[in-house]
């Protein structure tokens, strides 16, 4: 990390912003499909929506600051035939509208995407009210919900191609916070599958999201300790690929899972699960331990709780030279 | 009350209050629906929203032909369709998983929504109940109906003016009901919910005023034709015991079918 100016280093490569990816696709399966439709709570600027509402204003429902009404609006609407998209903040469209979510969306078995916009501390020192960490334990608790949290723009794009035939339920999270690209054109989304950034044979990092590529830059810095890492992105958080830990686990001497949440209930416990009944294995998970986080830019806090290539870095150090 | 007596459980005061207000929708040819294609792109969707009413739901479904009848001897029996609230992934006629309340409205919302960006005729009704109105989701989705003018959405409010623990006016007041529904937009009309006629001449004309929606309050009794229930909160979620259900259906003039 390069603490002065914020930016993961990632050399020579450019920082995207995967809403644009995410826009782009919606746009693109809307001017496909006729049921693709979307519903908005306000946030039009956030959710990159106005170009949208202006191209496909017949398919296009803003119910306004009410995220209970959205997501029971979106339910209808696929009762009704459509696709919706549930676009708005992650923060409110899940911890608002949960209990929509749980009953119209997840029980319901509705064919409802949920966009959830902005997630993990993108909104950094709007504080922690408008921090979405809870989001993926919230999402993956319920059954028939599928959650995945895409790492760069390419994924946002692929993965967004593919809730379109995906029957059921989904909560995707879109991240705002500049990200490098760590997919080659071309890649393709495939769910409960986790990709293989690099291969190692010492730790494996599972991450997702933001914390992709700067599980790619530890594992270059584990390099040069002479250790060799496997750098997993663990995209789908639900269905999880327990295969891919399962073998990780018995090929690496230990897993460090990384993710823009809080430690407890997300990527980090779907790990843990399958580890604790399967195969036990040596593991740490990286996130917010349990605190709501203090104000700070949403870089600032990532580097605070450990979130960067060094953090990543250090635990798996520690990790390993601790095996007992 | 058969089925609550068979269960031990159930909601009877709300189940007799909105019997007759389902009747007509599903027996007296008001709903535009296939019992043989409950599924059929077309269909007008019923939206319970006061999804604890099962009872009185499933009777009609099954008077209806979406299932036997026979089946309601399974009400709440371990891994029957009949769940307590239902469930539309089990049985067929429903709609919408409800029972938690204030979700109805807002899925009627976006299935009438769905109809007009399809450009079809099909409409969509919810039944909610006054109590449930206290919850601010429905009020919610009563702003997108107005914003949208969603004439193809008739919301009808089971209005026994009883809620679980007391009247509605003693616990949180809902009176002026039909003057709320009207300042968000919806045209209204308050009618007798136990008179089969005119439920069914309002129903045939719906919507009340074009290019708004719709909102019938049905002004009903908690407990109809059950002398003992009438009218008494603790018969909110009541059980019979074997001797009320012989009193209710010797009042009723009907025998107590198993």
């Amino acid at each position: 990390m390069n603490g002065a100016t914020g930016r993961p280093a990632s050399a020579g490569t450019q920082l995207f912003d995967c809403r644009d990816a995410y826009i782009h696709a919606l746009e693109e399966m809307a001017a496909k499909d006729a049921r693709v439709c979307v519903v908005a709570n306000d946030s039009l600027s956030s959710a990159k929506l106005k170009h949208f509402k202006a191209k496909f204003p017949e398919r296009f429902v803003n119910v306004g600051i009410a995220e209970q009404n959205m997501v029971g609006v979106g339910a209808g609407l696929a009762n009704g035939g459509m696709i919706p998209y549930v676009c708005g903040a992650g923060c409110f469209l899940t911890g608002r509208a949960m209990e929509q979510v749980k009953v119209d969306l997840a029980y319901s078995q509705s064919n409802v995407k949920l966009c959830g916009m902005s997630p993990g501390m993108a909104y950094g020192q709007l504080g922690p009210s408008h921090h979405s960490i809870e989001d993926l334990a919230w999402t993956r608790i319920l059954p028939n919900m599928t959650v995945v949290v895409p790492a760069d723009p390419i994924e946002t794009a692929a993965a967004m191609r593919y809730s379109l035939v995906h029957q059921g339920p989904m909560y995707l999270r879109i991240s705002r916070m500049p990200v490098p690209r760590v997919h080659a054109d071309g890649y393709e989304f495939r769910l409960g599958k986790a990709v293989l950034l690099r291969d190692g044979h010492d730790v494996t990092v599972i991450a997702s999201g933001v914390l992709a590529a700067r599980a790619l830059d530890a594992a270059r810095r584990l390099a040069e300790h002479g250790i060799s890492a496997r750098v997993l992105n663990m995209s789908t958080v639900k269905p999880l690929d327990r295969a891919a830990v399962l073998d990780a686990a018995k090929t690496t001497r230990g897993i460090v899972t990384a993710e823009e949440a809080l430690a407890a209930g997300g990527l980090g416990g779907a790990v843990a699960e399958v580890l604790a009944e399967e195969y036990p294995a040596r593991m740490r998970i990286l996130g917010l331990p349990d605190v709501f986080a203090p104000t700070g830019t949403a870089e600032f806090l990532l580097e605070r709780f450990g979130l960067t290539a060094a953090g990543i870095e250090a635990v798996a150090l520690d990790l390993l030279e601790n095996e007992g | 009350m058969t089925m609550a007596y068979h269960a031990q459980m159930g909601h009877t005061g709300g189940d007799l209050s909105s019997a007759d207000i389902l009747a007509v929708l599903y027996l007296g040819g008001v709903l535009r629906i296939d019992p043989a294609e409950p599924q059929s792109p077309q269909r007008d969707r019923f939206i319970l929203s006061k999804g604890h009413c099962s009872g009185a739901f499933y009777s009609t479904l099954a008077a209806r032909g979406f299932f036997p009848l026979e089946q309601l001897k399974t009400y709440m029996d371990p891994l029957s369709m009949l769940n307590g609230h239902p469930d539309r992934n089990r049985l067929p006629g429903v709609e919408a998983n409800t029972g938690p309340l204030g979700h109805g409205l807002p899925i009627a919302v976006g299935a009438a929504l769905a109809a007009r960006m399809r450009k079809e005729s099909w409409r969509v009704f919810a039944l909610t109940g006054d109590g449930e109105l206290q919850e601010g989701s429905n009020w919610e989705a009563a702003m997108t109906a107005q914003q949208y003018g969603l004439d193809n959405l008739t919301v009808i409010v089971d209005r026994n003016r009883i809620q679980q623990s007391d009247f509605t006016e003693n616990t949180i007041r809902m009176e002026p009901l039909a003057a709320r529904w009207s300042a968000f937009g919806f045209a209204v009309d308050e009618i007798d919910g136990h008179e089969a006629d005119t439920l069914l001449s309002r129903f045939a004309h719906l919507p009340i005023e074009p290019g708004k929606p719709s909102c019938v309050i049905a002004r009903t009794i908690k407990g109809k034709g059950v002398s003992f229930a009438e009218n008494q909160p603790a018969w909110h979620h009541g059980v019979p015991t074997r001797e009320q259900l012989a009193a209710a259906a010797e009042e009723l003039n009907i025998e107590v079918g198993w």
